[in-house]
């Protein structure tokens, strides 16, 4: 889409929603109509939303057990036999205890496996960094062929889950735990490797993804106040990246924040910093880069949020720090 | 990716036709004749490539040959007809046996196999199905296959093309425990349309087998997992032909292959160091002449 939005009506951030039930009612609504449509998933019926799809499919759901490698595989196997697998599970397990499944399988093979990573980034707080999946990003990025896509809200997710099915090929969806608000303006879509812009802005661009591109447009409305002119980019699509948007931004304001709840040092911040150092003089913009950079201390998922900074009060900050060095 | 050798394909189809038609007796001796060519080609491949893994390629030979001249409902013409039967290599390194294999049955031409390993051939060390055709996915790091043979099954089942699913496992590799995760759901999953075979030659990279983590008893174990457990001598073709022979019981089928490393050739047999050696000029030329008078 265009960067300019103001012929679009940005939506009410009031209300909330889980992004995980529009996934898993896509995913049945979807089915219905499409038999090739298949769920795998790790004795996670339950976390990973499938219990309607298990119930009205459930020749269709193969609950390999508490066994990611076999998982992906079996989804990989799924695929190669004309079927359209989506492979379900907590995403620090989807992609740390199968990574190499992951590699090989699925994004070196080519089948076109669609990796569901449940409650991603810190949503399990307490229950500490072996069940936080803030690596997921900085691993799955390194993967060629592999799209990797985090929605902002539930019309991205529910779009997102059609898109794969009509792509056919190797993708991570990164599916967020907590209720967030809707951000996608009206009559905005979702295309494959592009990102949107949300709100737009001349002073500093704030790059989320996923669920931080809320609480990014709670910064846009704190810098507002103060007479900073905020653009907010919602990076949904992660790899293949929208160089061009995010060169734009950068171009036509002074300052950049990226902000995303995972380890940005492989992230949305090494692909933003990453592609702005190598693009010239018009981009070379002050930068900061807010995320999880070590492995968290114990809190919620709230807490733990508000301890590194990925709230609107974290952005805003980062945002007047960058345009002051500017 | 490599592209059919027709004329070749044609002529794999006369030898399927032939075999069909074929006594027991002269079936063993087509897929014994088909076996010693394979062998004869890899040596060749291997020696032109400078490497290889040619003790595992010749313990895998027999097996490979059975599925493929015997065997798998599959059409070099079309690689990926959605009604095939599933082959996945899962010990990838023997990589030499299955593109030899291949290109015998025509699903790409002979003369590529001089270019393994070569710099930009698509005859990689390991196998890679979006560039030689008649592979169903990549493999190479261990333990990755039998879980992506469950899916085909499963997947078959579920399309109803009536379409089996086989995969070949190294003995080493089933110290891997994606293995035995895969077997679990195949059995949970009822997979009669599977047969997973462990090409049993008791020696991997390093050393035996038993002397590193050992696998005995491997049938208990397999049957212990569910599987209906085929022990055989993978050298035999009458006993690898019964033994592929679909599921009687309902539960996927695992085959114990007892092989040979380096089967063919003298000095190589049951040796641990040629798991990735490559043969000397004199060596070629002694493996030569034993396999033409094999």
């Amino acid at each position: 889409m265009s960067t300019t939005i103001d012929t679009v009506q940005a939506p009410d951030r009031t209300a909330t929603y889980d992004n995980r039930q529009a996934f898993a009612d896509t995913l049945v609504e979807l089915a219905r109509t499409d038999e090739r449509i298949v769920a795998v998933c790790n004795d996670s019926v339950s976390s990973s939303n499938l219990k309607a799809f298990a119930a009205e499919f459930p020749d269709r759901l193969v609950n390999v057990g508490i066994a990611e490698q076999n998982m992906v595989g079996v989804g990989a196997g799924l695929a190669n036999a004309g079927l359209v697998p989506f492979v379900c599970s907590a995403s620090p397990f989807l992609t740390g205890r199968s990574l190499e499944q992951v590699k090989a399988d699925v994004a070196y093979s080519q089948h076109p496996v669609v990796l569901c990573g449940m409650s991603p980034g810190m949503s399990y707080g307490e229950l500490g960094p072996t069940h936080h999946s803030i690596e997921d990003l900085s691993w799955l990025r390194a993967l060629p062929g592999l799209d990797i896509v985090f929605p902002a809200d539930r019309q991205q997710t529910a779009e997102t889950v059609r898109l794969a099915v009509e792509l056919r090929r190797p993708l991570f969806l990164r599916v967020g735990r907590y209720k967030v608000p809707d951000v996608t303006p009206a009559g905005a879509t979702l295309e494959r490797g592009k990102v949107q812009v949300v709100r737009d802005g001349s002073d500093v661009a704030l790059v989320a993804t996923g669920t931080l591109v809320s609480v990014a447009l709670d910064a846009a409305d704190l810098l507002a106040a103060e007479g900073v002119s905020a653009r907010v980019v919602n990076a949904a699509w992660l790899a293949p990246f929208d160089e061009a948007t995010i060169l734009a931004a950068a171009a036509e304001t002074r300052a950049v924040v990226t902000a995303e709840e995972a380890n940005p040092s492989g992230g949305l911040g090494a692909a933003v910093t990453g592609l702005l150092a190598q693009s010239g003089p018009s981009v070379r913009r002050p930068v900061r880069v807010l995320g999880v950079p070590t492995f968290a201390p114990t809190g919620s998922n709230a807490f733990l949020l508000e301890h590194f900074g990925l709230t609107a009060a974290g952005l805003a900050q980062a945002a007047r720090d960058a345009l002051a060095e500017g | 990716m490599l592209a059919c050798d027709e004329a070749r394909t044609a002529s794999w189809r006369d030898a399927r036709a032939r075999f069909e038609k074929a006594t027991p007796e002269e079936q063993v001796e087509l897929l014994a004749e088909q076996a010693r060519l394979t062998r004869l080609d890899v040596l060749e491949t291997i020696s032109g490539a400078n490497l290889g893994h040619i003790g595992g390629d010749y313990s895998v030979t027999d097996l490979l040959t059975t599925l493929y001249f015997g065997v798998l409902n599959v059409d070099p013409a079309q690689p990926r007809w959605d009604e095939r039967d599933f082959f996945v290599l899962s010990k990838g390194h023997c990589a030499a046996a299955l593109y030899t294999t291949l290109s015998h049955a025509g699903f790409f031409p002979r003369e590529e196999l001089p270019t393994f390993a070569q710099p930009l051939s698509d005859l990689n060390g390991h196998p890679n199905r979006n560039k030689v055709p008649g592979v169903e996915t990549n493999t190479g790091p261990l333990g990755h296959g039998l879980p992506v043979a469950v899916g085909c099954a499963y997947g078959a089942r579920l399309r109803g093309t009536g379409a089996r699913a086989f995969a070949i496992m190294g003995d080493g590799e089933m110290q891997e425990g994606s293995n035995w995760e895969a077997i679990m759901s195949a059995a949970q999953l009822g997979l009669d349309n599977l047969t997973l075979v462990v090409d049993r030659n008791r020696l991997q990279q390093g050393a035996r087998t038993e002397e590193t983590n050992a696998l005995d008893p491997l049938d208990e174990k397999l049957a212990a997992f569910g599987c209906e457990v085929r022990v055989i001598d993978g050298h035999d073709f009458t006993q690898i032909l019964a033994a592929l022979a679909p599921s009687t019981t309902g539960k996927p089928v695992a085959i114990v292959a007892n092989t040979v490393k380096g089967k063919g050739v003298s000095f190589m047999e049951d040796r641990v160091e040629w798991h990735h050696k490559v043969p000397s000029a004199e060596q070629v030329e002694q493996a030569r002449q034993e396999l033409a008078g094999a």
